[in-house]
């Protein structure tokens, strides 16, 4: 038994020098361009959607109905294994498959549209090096007419403009990379910006609802955005999952443990150039009187369930984001807030911030007239400004959880 | 035939304090671990809901957090001439299930046992001569003070420990501890703040001329980012600890400390719902070869490992032993054996104030909200006239002021209808109590073996507890309840009740769940069951890990000493064990 622990020591060892080894090649121009792929990957947050392993089969609830993500590994039957380089540019670029398939825009490709020949090419170059798996996938469960591919033609002639970026000269370089990140590979905009009818995005990260969450606004608007954070706030964000303002939970939380996480720090601080220099959104819209009585009745069952982890000033903790300040309760719309309470959610828990605390359930014990009023409470707190919530928000919200 | 699994480098009995602690340190020094957890997983926002956690009547009354004894009950008796019965519920002590164990539902007293603890039989006979010890099993731990001080310092900054030091390197600090052994650094964040109760307490006592000092707390006065970088929630002072998991994440527990990281290695695995039946030996019996155990699909499975640690609560542990034949069982006839030697509990008794026109408001607590004085605890008052050794701390701790359970009144209060109700609510309020936790040390005739009689739901012998309060603690306790009458009398309560322990030992109402011993360290391999790393005496790839190793049960609450024996053990194994495996003492 000891000579085989030793000898276990000794491979796990051996395999360490093995990875020194593999550090050093990362020089070395081949592996380069198979790493510079990976990192793509991660600006692309292509797990986010496709899997830990790519072979997709993640649901994905838009409201025209269900799209489950495709294969999108290097299988032959079921994943992407015949594509060339070219098939793969034009499914990035302009959302058409080999055949001329035309891709439901789930897939960003109106984002992806804007990223460089040079990085789709070493993107590529990675999704052919992962591993193969036979998984085929029930892709299209959209509801009719939205399940005819054929009717993206018209949805891609009015809100599709794949238009490369230029530099903008007035611009520093950071902003510059800050802006191809943003409009681009991490596509912030697929859940931060409006949806108009047809589910195009608007051209603002002004902040959007998607699958039962409201992606809260991006600009600088100082209530509803994030004009209240300096650029090293929406780095530690973004590398940390967590900051003095907020903490990343429900589908930022995936952004941030397969993307943000990952990015090298040097992209970080170009995104959080571009997106500090947005121009603040005209925020959620009025707020409530003080004197409100729902308001009043929210501020009671704030004291009894709330206040012991957000504090009464609504500060928050070392561990409990604060309220006060987080644009996630401020936004237009109260979805994301109202989830929170009846649903709960868990932080993302990341290397550096490795807790990852969770918001427990109150469904059981907060009825929705309670929810809508506490939040209405949160929302017009401590500096806060938006407008009420009602209780049919909160019902919704529940029945769909 | 169990289905044989792919060999790890540790396979580990029990998630609970030690288990985390133990997995942490292997896993960080590159071995590979799992861990077996015969109970359920436990996560604090989804298993600890904030929004009904403070139910008292499913967790403190029906104790939904605990052990059920359809899972594992043991017997009990008071002397080697009676027959054991099994416990019908869980009563004077509460055994935790899942994951998190008993760290789950502590009140999180966080002591360190003193210098003269682990050299408990050096000290008390050079001060006292032999002759005082007669009829005691004690003995050293094997271990030193200066040996294990950073044990007890990795473990109180891993948990944030709210307290004031009383001794920084030789030098007694005011406000804290005087008796205290010398301690390397502060505590990690300052007392909790303190209610009345216990701030009456600390100037009476003062004034008495005691030291009284804030009760170290694992419920945290502050918000605390430990040294994995878990963060903690600074304690709402609920009240709702002992019998409850914290839902705030106030609480050090291995939830609040060390699950988050520990859970996301690639060279760690939990699987919950597991079993353990028993450490299977080498045909030699001379080293372990796996476990066997049950896993949540009911299959019997062996898992293989070059390390077994057993990390369960400290009874079942010798249980563990004593069912895989590990070590001579202990005979209480001969002394000889070392398997369930020393089993020790805890000498207890209380004191009840009910005064006029106060109001503690009781509903501000913790399990650890309050002020100790130790003038009266171990060896920090001199014995020399006294027919006894060992002592208690005195505790003034506001734990609760829950409705159901927490309805003082005095002596000679009816039980029932209007005089009861109205003495209930006169009492919740207006009356304040004290309590001393005594010392229990090991004789003879107090031991743990296998049940000859009763099984468990896979047939295997039940644990028996054979214990009684010897005659050395029972006159310890009474000098205590003396004390606590004069202590008690200048607070001018129109009422004070002093309880005193009687011979007797009576399983079912509660008293306290620090149960010791069984599998103690030490230095001799004939009155020890591990040495001073905790690793078996006979199966050196075996490491016993608990309250289990205890010599003796000291006056104090045993996480913290549980605690700095897991990192203690943990070091030992990466840094000894892991470059050189056998046995690391030899005699």
């Amino acid at each position: 038994m000891s000579s085989s622990l030793i000898s276990r020591s000794g491979s796990r060892l051996r395999s360490l020098m093995a990875f020194a080894t593999v550090a050093l090649l990362t020089a070395s121009p081949a592996f380069a361009a198979s790493n510079a792929g990976k990192y793509q990957a991660v600006l692309g947050d292509c797990e986010g959607c496709h899997g830990k392993n790519l072979a997709g089969g993640v649901a994905l609830e838009t409201p025209f109905g269900k799209l489950v993500t495709p294969n999108i590994t290097p299988d032959r039957e079921t994943g992407i294994g015949t594509y060339s380089l070219e098939d793969f540019r034009k499914a990035m670029t302009q959302g058409v498959g080999p055949g001329g398939k035309l891709l439901y825009p789930a897939m960003p490709y109106p984002y992806y549209a804007r990223m460089r020949d040079g990085d789709i090419a070493v993107l590529w170059s990675y999704i052919r090096s992962v591993k193969p798996v036979k998984q085929a996938q029930n892709v299209n469960q959209l509801r009719f007419p939205f399940n005819i591919r054929f009717a993206m033609h018209g949805w891609n002639l009015l809100y599709f403009q794949p238009t490369a970026l230029a530099p903008d000269s007035a611009k520093s370089a950071v902003w510059n990379r800050g802006r191809y990140l943003v409009e681009g590979a991490a596509h912030c905009g697929a859940c931060h910006a409006p949806k108009n009818f047809l589910g195009a995005d608007k051209p603002v990260l002004t902040g959007g609802l998607l699958q039962g969450w409201y992606a809260p606004d991006l600009t600088g608007n100082k209530v509803s955005g994030i004009g209240n954070w300096s650029g090293d706030d929406i780095v530690d964000y973004l590398k940390t999952g967590r900051n003095a303002h907020s903490i990343a939970s429900g589908p930022m939380a995936d952004v941030v443990e397969n993307s943000t996480m990952n990015m090298a720090g040097g992209d970080l601080v170009a995104i959080a150039t571009y997106l500090a220099d947005l121009p603040p959104s005209g925020g959620p819209g009025g707020g409530v009187d003080r004197r409100d009585m729902q308001l009043q009745a929210g501020a009671r069952v704030y004291r009894m369930n709330c206040a012991a982890c957000h504090g009464l000033d609504g500060k928050g903790s070392a561990i409990f984001p604060p309220l006060a300040g987080n644009a996630n309760v401020t936004q237009a719309l109260a979805d994301t807030a109202a989830r929170m309470v009846v649903a709960g959610s868990k932080a993302v828990a990341t290397p550096a911030a490795p807790t990852g605390p969770a918001m427990p359930s109150f469904a059981w014990k907060l009825d929705d007239a309670q929810v809508a009023n506490v939040l209405t409470y949160i929302r017009n707190n401590w500096g806060n400004s938006a407008p009420a919530v009602e209780a049919a928000v909160v019902e919704r919200v529940r029945a769909e959880k | 035939m169990a289905k044989l699994l792919p060999k790890r480098d540790a396979v580990i009995i029990g998630l609970g304090w030690t288990g985390s602690i133990l997995a942490q340190q292997l896993t960080d020094a590159g071995l590979n671990v799992v861990a077996l957890e015969r109970g359920p997983w436990r996560d604090t926002a989804t298993d600890f809901n904030i929004a009904y956690m403070q139910d008292e009547l499913r967790y403190a009354i029906r104790k939904d957090l605990f052990l059920k004894p359809s899972v594992e009950a043991m017997t009990m008796r008071n002397a080697m001439d009676q027959t054991a019965l099994p416990m019908r519920d869980y009563g004077s002590f509460l055994p935790g299930d899942g994951v998190g164990g008993a760290g789950v539902h502590w009140n999180g007293h966080t002591w360190r046992f003193w210098d003269s603890d682990f050299s408990i039989k050096s000290h008390l006979t050079q001060r006292y001569g032999a002759k005082k010890l007669q009829g005691l099993t004690l003995q050293d731990w094997g271990v030193t003070w200066n040996e294990i001080e950073k044990s007890f310092d990795k473990f109180e900054y891993l948990c944030g420990i709210s307290g004031k030091a009383g001794n920084l390197g030789g030098q007694v600090q005011p406000g804290g501890n005087p008796f205290e052994s010398a301690r390397s650094r502060e505590y990690p964040t300052p007392p909790m703040k303190m209610s009345y109760a216990p701030t009456l307490f600390a100037q009476t006592v003062a004034q008495q001329g005691f030291h009284p000092f804030p009760t170290p707390s694992a419920n945290l006065s502050t918000s605390y980012v430990n040294p994995l970088g878990v963060r903690m929630g600074q304690c709402t002072y609920c009240g709702f600890c002992e019998r409850f998991a914290c839902g705030n994440y106030s609480k050090a527990s291995a939830q609040t400390t060390i699950l988050p990281v520990l859970m996301k290695k690639p060279n760690f695995e939990l699987r919950t719902e597991s079993e353990v039946l028993k450490i299977n030996l080498h045909s030699d019996g001379k080293m372990a070869k796996s476990v066997t155990y049950i896993g949540d699909d009911g299959i019997e499975y062996e898992q293989p490992g070059d390390i077994v640690l057993v990390c369960a609560y400290g009874l079942m542990n010798v249980r563990m032993l004593l069912l895989s034949k590990i070590g001579q069982p202990y005979d209480p006839v001969s002394g000889k054996g070392t398997i369930g030697r020393n089993y020790c509990y805890q000498t207890s008794s209380a004191a009840r104030m009910f005064f006029d026109g106060k109001h503690f408001n009781p509903f501000i607590g913790s399990g650890t909200l309050g002020q100790t004085m130790d003038d009266f605890n171990g060896d920090a008052f001199d014995h020399s006239a006294l027919d006894f050794v060992g002592g208690a701390g005195i505790n003034c701790v506001v734990t609760n002021g829950r409705p159901i359970g927490n309805r003082p009144t005095p002596p000679g209060t009816p039980r029932w209808g209007a005089k009861w109700k109205q003495a209930t609510v006169d009492g919740y309020n207006s009356s304040m109590g004290f309590s001393s936790q005594g010392s229990s040390y090991p004789v003879r005739e107090n031991y743990l073996d296998l049940d000859p009689t009763y099984t468990d739901r896979h047939g295997r012998p039940l644990l028996r507890v054979t214990f009684d309060f010897p005659e050395n603690d029972l006159r310890m306790s009474h000098y205590l309840s003396d004390q606590m009458e004069k202590i008690a009398k200048p607070f001018g309560a129109k009422v004070t009740t002093v309880s005193r322990i009687k011979k007797g030992w009576d399983s079912v109402p509660y008293q306290s769940t620090h149960n010791t011993g069984g599998a103690v360290m030490g230095s001799d391999p004939t009155t020890s069951a591990v040495n001073k790393y905790l690793q078996s005496w006979d199966v050196p790839n075996v490491f016993v890990v608990g309250a289990s190793a205890f010599a003796h049960n000291a006056g104090m609450n045993p996480t913290g000493t549980v605690g700095a024996l897991a990192f203690w053990t943990a070091d030992a194994i990466t840094k000894q064990y892991i470059k050189s495996p056998g046995a690391l003492v030899h005699t």
